[in-house]
């Protein structure tokens, strides 16, 4: 299988299987990060804030970086048509009966099911996230009992509490706590 | 011919504007669509967003390519969705340049240290958003616990949890018979 059409394939897998908007493409992309080495989770992580600081939809900022870190130019084209290509067909198809999609009582059951589900993921791609944000490691089965304190980071600990209270506090744009972020990175020396 | 263009440069416009995708586009989405265009109506562009969450793709995207379909069909579906991806692959791509040129430099590592730490939050933050959205009931809450389990701790693919949960969701009613619910 040539290369091209492989991240083509891994991204229409993607747009394929990612129901419920951008985020929904992290569990997805840290399971890509683990399947090859063109990119790192930790990668994952710094791309998440990129694509939140910069305009456009978040899954469609995702796709391109890490495509243009297959392949450049190409590769950012090749993986963004790729995650979209099923949902555009998907949609064209929907858009020509779009009441009888809407009133089926079996799209709803679904959709009962899937919701949750996807929040279940997103909560993983977020475990992994905190882990390898705080805990120094980026897979969950490097811990165990011995190695759990010298792998915790007290400065990340400190700014998590911070953030998670400023959040929840002050209803800020992301953006603004990204630069936060940044600035006390580079005083403190994360 | 017209049209189409119109539609590329209206969503090209939007997705050069927006930060963050999903709801916080539907203003932009409103202003440039309903009011300006008259492409679509309001509770429309809602039924759109509605549906777009809950099919496969971004949100957004879905969006661009049902007003599109309306206005020109499916050329005109391709037409937005171009245009709402364009920004962000010229953006993304000189970004991603001229990252890859300074991701050594130690103020660059540290900042992104913290960062990450930000990025945790914002996804815990997320999922309790999301928790409250799509679990309603106690069959949901198991529902989300194990696709966790299954996903963060068995090494389960994504694929296979949404697919399991989809089906469950589609044969679940059947199993409770028509009193469920």
């Amino acid at each position: 299988m040539s290369s091209w059409f492989l991240l083509f394939y891994e991204f229409f897998k993607i747009g394929l299987f990612s129901v419920g908007g951008g985020l929904a493409t992290l569990p997805f992309l840290y399971k890509l990060a683990d399947k090859y080495d063109w990119f790192s989770q930790t990668m994952v992580a710094n791309m998440v804030a990129v694509s939140e600081s910069t305009p456009g939809p978040l899954g469609v900022n995702m796709a391109t970086y890490i495509g243009f870190q297959f392949g450049g130019p190409l590769g950012a084209v090749i993986a963004t048509a790729g995650l979209l290509f099923p949902s555009v067909v998907i949609i064209i198809i929907i858009s020509k009966f779009l009441q009888k999609f809407r009133d089926n009582s079996h799209v709803s059951d679904v959709f009962y099911m899937l919701r949750p589900a996807v929040t279940g993921l997103i909560a993983t791609a977020g475990f992994s996230v905190i882990l390898d944000a705080i805990f120094h490691v980026n897979k969950i089965t490097q811990i165990s009992v011995d190695n759990f304190l010298s792998l915790f980071g007290v400065k990340e600990c400190i700014l998590f509490a911070v953030i998670l209270f400023l959040t929840n506090k002050f209803n800020k744009h992301p953006v603004f706590y990204i630069a936060i972020g940044a600035a006390i990175g580079i005083i403190f020396a994360f | 011919m017209k049209e189409l263009w119109q539609l590329f440069i209206s969503f090209c416009r939007i997705g050069a504007f927006t930060f963050g995708g999903g709801y916080a586009m539907l203003p932009m989405l409103k202003k440039e669509v309903v009011d300006k265009r008259g492409w679509a109506t309001e509770d429309e562009i809602l039924d759109y967003f509605a549906i777009g969450q809950c099919t496969p793709g971004i949100i957004f995207v879905n969006t661009a390519t049902f007003v599109g379909c309306k206005r020109k069909g499916t050329l005109g579906g391709i037409a937005a969705t171009v245009g709402g991806v364009f920004p962000s692959l010229i953006i993304i791509t000189v970004i991603a340049a001229v990252l890859n040129n300074f991701a050594e430099l130690p103020t660059v590592q540290h900042a992104f240290g913290a960062i990450r730490v930000v990025v945790g939050v914002l996804i815990l933050n997320a999922v309790v958003g999301m928790w409250k959205k799509s679990v309603v009931d106690k069959i949901c809450a198991v529902i989300a616990v194990v696709a966790f389990i299954l996903s963060a701790f068995l090494g389960l693919s994504p694929a296979w949890v949404v697919l399991g949960a989809g089906s469950l969701g589609a044969v679940l009613p059947l199993l409770k018979g028509v009193g469920g619910k």
